[in-house]
């Protein structure tokens, strides 16, 4: 696969990721925040993501398998994650997070499990679309080619 | 108030317990041209302040530990801080914001920021510095040419 061709995939991969809802315009602002000083600048705030992201499920995990759940504890950490996520444009991340602090409010046990369940679906799916799109922006770094500028004009 | 040097570069304080926006903020900051500095929550944002720090444009946000965003703001204007102090939220309900607002902000954002809302609100500030400096030079220059003052 020639450079060309390596850049028109990374532009309808990344294309896809916005139609179907993974990615919203703040991931936009990220790209534009990285030149040749700081290069890596959109893989370093997505890795902090994980990191962040891994950490927050496994507090949530705990926090909801307790006898008497703490709410508040269990809302301050998914205002954390729906922060972060929003953030960086993880947007199907984010609505999944607006969606389990509602029932913080109700303090619905159960429903707050599914929440967290759905939570993690969505964060797996977007940690898997982000790194095969950061593999496809190495190949055609390797290949002695430039990122494409992605706009929100599709 | 006495002249300052316009082309002295901005400084900016982003007040924001989440770190991944406080490198996203910082960085878009940097890229207006302007020095930054971050701390976790309204008690480190009071700290560096009473360690004889000063900035153009504080950015605070409203729910983390410690102090939050509400009590930093109230805190800082109590001591006499008049810098630029813009709060941002996730938030929005109008009682939540009403109240951010009336514990001393200049401003109020949604997050997430983007570059061109900071952009604006840096303008805001050079436009102001702008403004006292031309006052300044002008109330000096009338003191000097008067005769009757």
């Amino acid at each position: 696969m020639d450079v060309g061709q390596m850049q028109r995939q990374w532009l309808d991969y990344t294309r896809s990721l916005f139609i179907e809802g993974f990615l919203d315009n703040q991931f936009l602002q990220l790209q534009q925040l990285q030149d040749e000083n700081n290069p890596e600048f959109v893989v370093e705030v997505v890795s902090l993501f994980f990191d962040d992201s891994e950490r927050l499920l496994k507090d949530l995990n705990f926090a909801l398998d307790q006898q008497g759940v703490d709410f508040k504890k269990v809302d301050a950490h998914v205002h954390q994650l729906k922060g972060s996520s929003s953030s960086i444009g993880a947007q199907r991340v984010k609505n999944a997070c607006i969606a389990f602090r509602n029932f913080c409010e109700d303090q619905n046990v159960e429903a707050c499990l599914r929440c967290l369940q759905q939570v993690k679906q969505e964060y797996c799916l977007v940690k898997n679309k982000l790194e095969t799109l950061f593999r496809l922006e190495q190949q055609i770094v390797a290949a002695g080619g430039s990122i494409p500028m992605m706009e929100l004009g599709f | 108030m006495t002249s300052r040097n316009l082309s002295t570069q901005l400084r900016a304080l982003v007040v924001d317990d989440n770190m991944i926006n406080r490198k996203i903020h910082q960085k878009m900051l940097n890229g207006l041209g302007v020095e930054c500095m971050g701390v976790a929550n309204g008690k480190e944002a009071v700290d560096v302040h009473c360690y004889g720090q000063s900035f153009d444009l504080i950015l605070m946000d409203k729910d983390m530990p410690i102090m939050n965003g509400i009590e930093a703001t109230k805190k800082l204007r109590s001591v006499g801080i008049c810098s630029m102090i813009v709060g941002v939220s996730s938030r929005s309900m109008e009682v939540e914001i009403r109240e951010f607002m009336e514990a001393g902000l200049n401003d109020y954002h949604e997050k997430p920021l983007t570059t061109a809302k900071l952009a604006s609100i840096i303008h805001h500030i050079i436009n102001t510095k702008v403004f006292y400096s031309y006052n300044d030079h002008f109330i000096f220059g009338k003191f000097l040419n008067d005769p009757f003052i």
